[in-house]
């Protein structure tokens, strides 16, 4: 069979749309969709905008979404200071400060996040005679992701300070700048600049790693998204459903879709900027 | 400064050695700079010539020998090298301008918080700096949209703008493009004339014929050869001198 070229191509073409076309028949038309729609996106949850229903969004959003950025802020914050200590730390003539921050990076990278928020939210009121940080055992837990995000965010910083040229250095050197200066106002500003997109990355990983928080016991008010959605089918207007759980995918989404773009936008600025 | 610091020349080595490794860049140099004098270092690659110029102010640690600069010796530990660096300026062939501040706050940022001035006086500095290196009104523009010759000017008047008694230069314009050189060098040509102790690594022999008091030639680590410029790229006397300035006049 002679096929010219482009008809062969065009043939190939319609066949991969055909396929697809019917696997999303298979599945529409073999799935329950009464079924998946009481059970996913159930009315009494999701709501009626045009009704002026807003379902069980207020107290997700309220509660459950606030919860986990003041989460994500705090790790990342304390996770981002911490971060720079290390990577100075590392990248210090001291040698002793150099294998402490080299033994704390590898530590805390090869753990479960998940273990170091148990063992911190319940090991910090055992070991500091029943103190807590601010948030009780939340708060605890939330020390926990901080030191896991410090040790990836060391990291990240030192190759950034590393990636700043030698020459910047010895330019603030030469006029006379102490090292401690140099550090602060030639190298790092320049070292975060390369930076900022990795960051960004590890806000996004920290916005999903607050729902590991879901293994510590909380107040109702103190609930992140995922514990209040997973609350929720138990007890709520869409009790005995998964629909909560569905509901705080779109919302993380709504927040990470975002950030992820923004990185990449970022990324593509700076590639274009060498 | 007391009287026996400005008798002292501004710069005097003596029998500086400095390894990488197990490469020997500078076998032992003897060498001095007086003040008010342009001291032009030639040689080919790898001769140590820049190794010997980032002695001056310690960007490279010598492995042994003496560095005096205006009589100070900055090998010392006692010595403040921070404040011996500040009297020294330093360009370097690429520039090195802080690529995250403008040019005016390039030329100020060490005025201020080395030198303790404050930022009306500062700002004062730079411009008076800026205009003598032809750049007045480019105070707000980034490195990045600077040609390189721009960039180097204003990199010589941040330097300036510490007041230095002297000047290094770290072959200027070893990476610009030809026609950007010219403006450079006029530069140097007019700090030169007001007096400025200069020491200049170039591969440019106009200029060292022009400007400079003093050539020294370099190679293998050593000096070969130092005099009047004029004297020696016209009638050198080394037979590596006569080698190095057939291949590059």
């Amino acid at each position: 069979m002679a096929l010219k070229r482009s008809t062969r191509r065009t043939l190939s073409r319609a066949v991969l749309y055909a396929v697809l076309l019917g696997v999303l028949l298979l599945v529409g038309l073999s799935a329950d969709w009464a079924t998946i729609r009481a059970n996913f996106f159930a009315p009494a949850g999701i709501g009626n905008p045009f009704t002026g229903d807003w379902g069980t969004w207020p107290d997700l959003i309220t509660v459950g979404v606030k919860n986990s950025l003041i989460y994500t802020a705090v790790a990342f914050g304390a996770g981002l200071v911490l971060g720079v200590v290390l990577a100075l730390m590392r990248l210090s003539p001291v040698a002793a400060y150099r294998w402490i921050a080299t033994a704390y990076i590898e530590f805390f990278r090869g753990l479960p996040v998940l273990l170091v928020v148990l063992v911190m939210a319940f090991g910090i009121p055992i070991a500091f005679n029943g103190w807590t940080p601010p948030g009780g055992t939340v708060g605890a837990g939330v020390v926990g992701l901080i030191l896991v995000a410090a040790a990836y965010m060391a990291e990240t910083i030192r190759a950034g300070i590393q990636a700043v040229p030698k020459g910047q250095t010895e330019a603030a050197r030469s006029l006379g700048m102490s090292a401690g200066r140099t550090t602060v106002t030639v190298v790092l500003p320049q070292a975060f600049r390369i930076v900022i997109p990795p960051l960004t990355n590890e806000f996004v990983l920290l916005i999903k790693d607050t729902a590991l928080l879901f293994v510590i016991g909380f107040a109702a008010s103190q609930r992140e998204l995922t514990t209040i959605a997973r609350d929720f089918m138990a007890s709520s207007a869409t009790a005995g459903t998964a629909t909560s759980l569905i509901q705080a995918s779109i919302l993380y989404l709504l927040i990470t879709l975002p950030l992820t773009r923004l990185v990449s936008w970022l990324e593509h600025k700076q590639q274009k900027a060498r | 400064m007391t009287t026996s610091a400005q008798a002292a020349p501004a710069i005097q080595i003596r029998d500086l050695h400095k390894s990488f490794g197990s490469n020997k860049v500078l076998k032992g140099i003897d060498f001095h700079v007086d003040n008010g004098e342009v001291v032009c270092v030639i040689g080919p690659s790898g001769s140590g010539k820049s190794t010997l110029l980032r002695c001056v102010n310690r960007l490279e640690e010598p492995d042994s020998g003496q560095i005096l600069v205006e009589g100070v010796d900055i090998i010392d530990p006692e010595t403040d090298l921070d404040a011996v660096r500040s009297r020294i300026g330093m360009v370097f062939q690429q520039f090195n301008l802080f690529p995250h501040m403008n040019v005016l706050r390039n030329l100020t940022v060490a005025q201020q918080k080395v030198k303790g001035r404050s930022k009306k006086e500062a700002v004062e500095v730079a411009r008076a700096n800026l205009e003598k290196v032809g750049l007045s009104g480019r105070e707000n523009v980034y490195p990045a949209h600077l040609s390189g010759g721009q960039q180097q000017r204003v990199a010589i008047a941040r330097a300036l703008s510490m007041d230095p008694d002297m000047m290094l230069f770290d072959e200027p314009t070893s990476a610009l493009d030809p026609e950007l050189v010219g403006d450079v060098l006029e530069v140097m040509k007019t700090l030169a004339g007001e007096g400025m102790t200069m020491m200049v690594v170039t591969h440019e022999m106009g200029f060292a014929r022009e400007v400079g008091d003093k050539l020294v030639f370099m190679d293998g680590g050593v000096i070969v050869e130092e005099g009047d410029p004029r004297e020696v790229l016209a009638n050198p006397q080394q037979e590596r001198t006569q080698a190095f300035l057939s291949k590059v006049l």
